[in-house]
């Protein structure tokens, strides 16, 4: 019934518009850092050369001009923007300069890794704030509800990587249950998905349990405990349907900090993923590949809020995207 | 998309923060009071240390001593000490000044920069306000720590890109919020009868609706400075903050990782350090946010 009216022909405009809004942000976004690479006081010639073990200083000028031609910094830096648009569009991201390699295949080599660990991270922390929510709002022992409400905004205070490396300490080290680096097996996925569910977990937890003590305020609670509901099935059946809609919002956001959050995880656990390749480029200064891993990491959150957003109505029947007629 | 989305969220969290502070949870936030008098103990002790190290331990930072290296934590050296038999404590303060300084160093372009964006924004109007609220959705569209890795790309590393780099980062929620701010002001009636009274629009502007807009500013700043308290460990930690010897709290974690197995106190102590930072500011933004309403 919701999935027939949700197909209609003014939703198929509304879809075409959001598309065309994030093509557009897209554009935007790859435009800014590009921007902020070549732009910048920094000379970016210098910058990428000296990324690709060139000594700039030892360089007569024409042997300068040679490498600036290798690496196709001789051109205009509006011919440079539109060529690397151009292959952008083409799915070609250019070539990496430290790697000597095309980034797109730099790219498609390490973002299963990156994709295993952000998909385990997302349930883990789906299911570590789902139940701490759950729990500081169905708990009644007062100290406890304290406890259980104090404990997400220490999670989202911790560095990161002082997780990691706590787990490491503790599980890697003391316990020796899983391995401290690497990427074999599952195993090995357990550790890093921790680190970076850990504060998602903590915020989902924050706006769960803020939206859950908010339904249960509602008249529509009292109305089914009244019915001889028993207090759980009220929490579970009615009052957690309803607190779950903010949350998908929070959730389409963190999904798309995922390639943001393995940055760390994946240092702290030399991982070959995006994200530690992400910490290399940028650490050699390696133009191409910090940007387009930029680009990827914001068409990323692009599309999943997109995602999210067209599928608002199909958990919310109050939400449409055609528009209402009076 | 994030376009939409920020608002929204922003709508939904904030009325419950208020609906917390009736009946139940007012006695949780009057127990909660020694907790911000702890907490704003802390970050005061931090800020002091910050700025004057030495009150607070009397070993140089630098000053190397092979037969002390690698020692547990004890009541001669608090955090123990480092391979080169540095005293940790003594460089976890001494990483405060540089940390603190980069985070300063962010919240200020955040502020003068997300201020001057967002007045310009709502005061104005019109196709200025809608190119710079383009801008900053476009901004907010990059992930943080992204925008971040490619400003320090193009800047170099060091205290100051490393500050800059999660400034911007920050800028438009404080556009944003200004903005909002100073389009609810500009509807109100004394502006109103401001401009009656003969006052030009610059008058307004600086004295009625610039002091108005502070309140919600200022909380933000409170709150994003363990935000970029974060983001400037993460940054150092990754390795792009200032040159050695001289560490910022994330570097000097860095570092202990070589020794995680036989003296795990040269990472943890310096990361709970942290993280009692930011859990105190957090605290503390929160208790402002529930006394403001």
């Amino acid at each position: 019934m919701t999935s027939v009216k949700w197909l209609t022909s003014s939703t198929a405009r509304y879809l075409a518009g959001r598309v065309l809004q994030a093509v557009i942000v897209l554009w935007a976004v790859y435009t800014v850092t590009f921007g902020i690479l070549y732009l910048l006081p920094s000379d970016p010639v210098e910058l990428q050369l000296a990324a690709a073990n060139v000594q700039v200083d030892e360089l007569s000028p024409a042997e300068l001009a040679a490498a600036k031609q290798q690496y196709g910094l001789d051109q205009p830096l509006a011919t440079q923007y539109f060529d690397q648009l151009g292959g952008l569009l083409r799915g070609d991201f250019g070539q990496s300069i430290s790697l000597h390699r095309p980034v797109g295949e730099l790219l498609a080599e390490r973002l299963p890794s990156t994709l295993a660990l952000g998909a385990t991270a997302i349930g883990l922390a789906l299911v570590l704030g789902g139940t701490l929510a759950y729990l500081a709002a169905y708990v009644r022992v007062a100290w406890l509800k304290t406890v259980l409400n104090r404990l997400p905004a220490v999670g989202v205070s911790l560095p990161p990587f002082f997780v990691g490396l706590l787990l490491i300490q503790v599980f890697a080290f003391e316990l020796g249950w899983f391995p401290a680096t690497g990427t074999q097996g599952a195993s090995s996925l357990v550790l890093p998905a921790i680190t970076m569910a850990v504060p998602t977990a903590a915020m989902l937890a924050q706006v769960l349990t803020r939206s859950l003590d908010d339904q249960l305020a509602e008249p529509y609670v009292a109305t089914a405990a009244a019915r001889g509901l028993s207090r759980q099935y009220v929490q579970a059946r009615h009052a957690l349907r309803n607190a779950l809609l903010p949350t998908l919002t929070l959730l389409g956001l963190l999904l798309g900090a995922t390639v943001t959050e393995a940055v760390v995880a994946e240092t702290v656990f030399s991982r070959p993923g995006v994200g530690q390749m992400a910490q290399q480029a940028v650490l050699a200064q390696d133009v191409p590949l910090v940007q387009a891993i930029v680009v990827l990491a914001a068409a990323v959150f692009v599309v999943i809020n997109l995602l999210i957003d067209l599928v608002y109505p199909l958990f919310d029947p109050r939400i449409t995207h055609t528009p209402r007629v009076s | 998309m994030s376009v939409d989305l920020a608002p929204e969220l922003g709508t939904r969290v904030v009325p419950e923060v208020a609906a917390g502070q009736r009946s139940p949870r007012r006695l949780g936030l009057l127990t909660a009071r020694p907790g911000l008098i702890l907490a704003l103990l802390f970050v005061g002790f931090v800020l002091v240390s910050a700025v004057v190290p030495g009150w607070f331990t009397r070993y140089d930072p630098n000053a190397t001593a092979g037969p002390d290296k690698l020692l547990a934590p004890s009541a001669e050296h608090w955090f123990g000490t480092d391979e080169l038999g540095r005293d940790l404590f003594s460089r976890v303060l001494h990483g405060s000044t540089l940390t603190i300084q980069a985070t300063l160093g962010a919240i200020v372009i955040a502020v003068v920069v997300g201020l001057t964006l967002g007045v310009v924004s709502g005061f104005f109007g019109g196709w200025p306000d809608s190119v710079l609220m383009r801008v900053v959705d476009v901004l907010l569209a990059i992930p943080r720590l992204l925008l971040a890795l490619t400003i320090v790309t193009a800047l170099g590393f060091g205290t100051l890109p490393i500050a800059v780099a999660v400034g911007v980062g920050i800028v438009p929620g404080f556009a944003r919020i200004t903005r909002a701010r100073v389009l609810s002001i500009k509807a109100l009636p004394y502006i109103e009868a401001a401009r009656t009274g003969g006052a030009s629009w610059t008058r307004v502007l600086v004295r009625h609706i610039l002091p108005n807009s502070w309140g919600p500013v200022l909380v933000l700043a409170v709150l994003d400075f363990g935000v970029a308290i974060l983001a400037i460990s993460a940054l150092s930690f990754l390795g792009f903050g200032a040159a050695p010897p001289a560490a910022e709290w994330g570097t000097l974690i860095s570092q202990g990782r070589s020794y995680l197995i036989t003296s795990p106190w040269l990472t943890l102590l310096p990361g709970l350090f942290v993280g009692l930072t930011v859990f105190s500011l957090n605290h503390i933004s929160r208790s402002l946010e529930e006394l403001q309403r």
